[in-house]
């Protein structure tokens, strides 16, 4: 830049040299610019939000930890918090092992070279492709407890008296979700699980295959240890997608986990808490920013966790 | 040998199973949009006896659907541009360049693809408030633009890196300048992971409903999905246009995964495999 105001005539064909080798550093700016100012400083300004008290929107005095504290201490903040944690856990263990259990069979099904596998991987994965809204409306309407075509099938096929209103109620509520979530997850989780089995260095299978192991002991000895990279991703997506569990739950039960908070996760409370549906005091900003905070600790740590795992048993194979 | 057979039949079954629980949920809501509310109370399972256009009509009047849908085509498109055009051009400068901070800068940006963003909600909307973005497609726009940013120079550093080095220099001593490299040389062989990179934020901005439901309140600068919302909780009896409501907004994501099921998958999972 500066080597261009100095220009005069004997030299300008070098400083245009120059100039031309500077404009490469001008190629990552646009994408260093949109990244920096929407992903970077937003992360940097909930940390610090979490310190200072607000009123509304306006933000008031630094107070430390004290949100936090809050946060942890009085009611009802205390209590939903770990309410929705309980939520979280469920809905992570749950779907690793409804969806991932599934995802993980059918890809073994697939990888034993059965006919028509591109058919099926497309069937299991067209619901990944719908908005996680529409997922949420559709299931809503199919759960409906009077004109919902779940409870008028089991009606159909004689299991009447299993019909109910399985979003109204506090025991079937998160699972229903949670089920919905594998249904919408499991074409990804197959397509994984696929990708890690047909990594294997086929010899290794016929080895183990004339050395006698067959059948579970081929699968639990051989095939499952050699997965640990597909196995730990899936993993750690689960985790992750489990703890930022949001839309789904805003879509069927609304932003207060209905019934009774029973669907209640940690970034729905989140939500209510940043913009104040239901009942939320001036505090909320500063609460939900902590609670922000918390939450990225906790994804960040056991997925860094999940991940070191990964490397370690990479290195051994 | 009978004992082969069995276990290739069951293989099939559960296969089979599942194939039916995945599809059957979307050819019932498909179908249900052909059928009036009388029909649909009556017997939700059934397949229309009359194809019934009225749920669409009824559908069209209510909300401004096709208002929705270009603004959903427009964050969609003008963000997935951005992707694929800042988004190659750090990652030519990232893959290509031995600058001693090239590797701190990757890092930097593969960070992005840690950060659950959602978290940072609230800076983000008063960011874009400050910014005067709200009601704006713009702000979706930026925020998707962002969101996408990290994975597509992870899948676009990785194939410039693949690129033979000849290729440039055969250009370069032609006098090409860096920009001529970049646009003539490299892009053009780009294609495949540039589509990687197309269908993976193009599904991603298309579906999302999460900074729709922030960022913007006005009814005529909804996206699909946000709009859907206005349509359920206003409309929620009317179960024929909420099936037709459905079927519209997934319809575009159907057809095209018909046209390119494989790319699809792939791009899909694209960033996870690696």
């Amino acid at each position: 830049m500066e080597l261009e105001t100095k220009t005069h005539t004997p030299v300008k064909q070098k400083n245009k040299r120059n100039w031309r080798k500077m404009a490469i550093h001008l190629f990552p700016i646009p994408a260093l610019v949109i990244y920096v100012t929407f992903i970077i400083y937003p992360l940097f300004a909930a940390f610090s939000y979490s310190l200072f008290d607000w009123q509304g929107i306006r933000r008031g005095a630094f107070i430390g930890i004290e949100n936090f504290i809050a946060l942890f201490t009085r009611e009802p903040f205390n209590s939903m918090f770990w309410n929705a944690f309980e939520n979280n856990i469920v809905y992570f263990l749950l779907e690793m092992v409804v969806q991932n259990g599934i995802a993980f069979m059918l890809a073994y099904i697939i990888y034993k070279k059965i006919r028509f596998a591109e058919f099926f991987k497309a069937a299991y994965f067209l619901p990944r492709l719908l908005s996680v809204i529409i997922v949420g409306f559709l299931w809503k309407l199919i759960l409906n407890p009077n004109f919902g075509a779940l409870n008028v099938l089991l009606e159909k096929v004689g299991l009447g008296s299993w019909a109910k209103a399985w979003l109204g109620d506090p025991d079937t509520a998160l699972i229903a979700i949670i089920l919905v979530n594998s249904w919408f997850g499991l074409g990804f989780a197959v397509l994984i699980f696929l990708a890690g089995l047909q990594g294997i260095p086929h010899d290794l299978i016929e080895a183990a295959r004339l050395d006698g192991a067959n059948g579970f002991k081929l699968i639990w000895k051989i095939i499952l240890p050699l997965m640990i990279p597909s196995i730990t991703i899936m993993t750690v997506l689960t985790f992750i997608h489990a703890f930022e569990a949001f839309e789904l739950i805003y879509a069927m039960q609304g932003s207060m986990g209905e019934p009774y908070y029973s669907t209640d996760t940690l970034a729905v409370y989140f939500y209510r808490l940043a913009f104040g549906s239901g009942g939320a005091n001036s505090a909320a900003i500063g609460l939900g920013s902590a609670l922000a905070v918390v939450l990225f600790m906790i994804i960040a740590t056991i997925s860094a966790l999940f991940l070191f795992v990964l490397r370690r048993r990479e290195v051994q194979l | 040998m009978i004992n082969h057979i069995t276990s290739r039949s069951i293989y099939y079954l559960i296969a089979f199973i599942f194939a039916v629980i995945s599809i059957y949920p979307i050819l019932l809501m498909i179908y249900s949009s052909f059928k009036t509310n009388a029909e649909i109370f009556k017997d939700p399972l059934s397949i229309p006896k009359s194809f019934s256009l009225e749920p669409y009509q009824k559908l069209l009047d209510q909300i401004p659907f096709f208002t929705f849908f270009w603004n959903s085509v427009f964050v969609s498109a003008v963000s997935v541009i951005f992707i694929l055009l800042f988004g190659s051009l750090a990652a030519f400068y990232i893959a290509r360049y031995t600058f001693w901070w090239n590797n701190y800068l990757f890092f930097f940006f593969l960070i992005g693809m840690m950060i659950p963003i959602k978290l940072g909600i609230v800076p983000l909307f008063m960011l874009m408030k400050d910014l005067s973005l709200i009601n704006s497609l713009w702000s979706l726009v930026f925020i998707y633009t962002a969101t996408g940013i990290p994975l597509s120079i992870l899948i676009l550093t990785g194939f410039f890196r693949t690129m033979p080095k000849e290729l440039e220099e055969a250009a370069r001593i032609d006098g090409a300048t860096d920009i001529k490299v970049f646009w003539h040389v490299l892009l053009p062989i780009m294609r495949p992971a540039l589509g990687t990179v197309m269908i993976i934020n193009f599904i991603q901005s298309w579906n999302d409903f999460f900074f729709p439901l922030v960022f913007i309140t006005n009814e005529m600068k909804k996206t699909i999905p946000v709009g859907m919302l206005s349509l359920f909780g206003e409309y929620s009896a009317d179960w024929g246009a909420l099936f037709a409501g459905l079927t519209l907004s997934s319809l575009p994501m159907i057809v095209l995964f018909f046209i390119a099921s494989k790319q699809f998958m792939e791009g899909l999972t694209a960033g996870a495999v690696k």
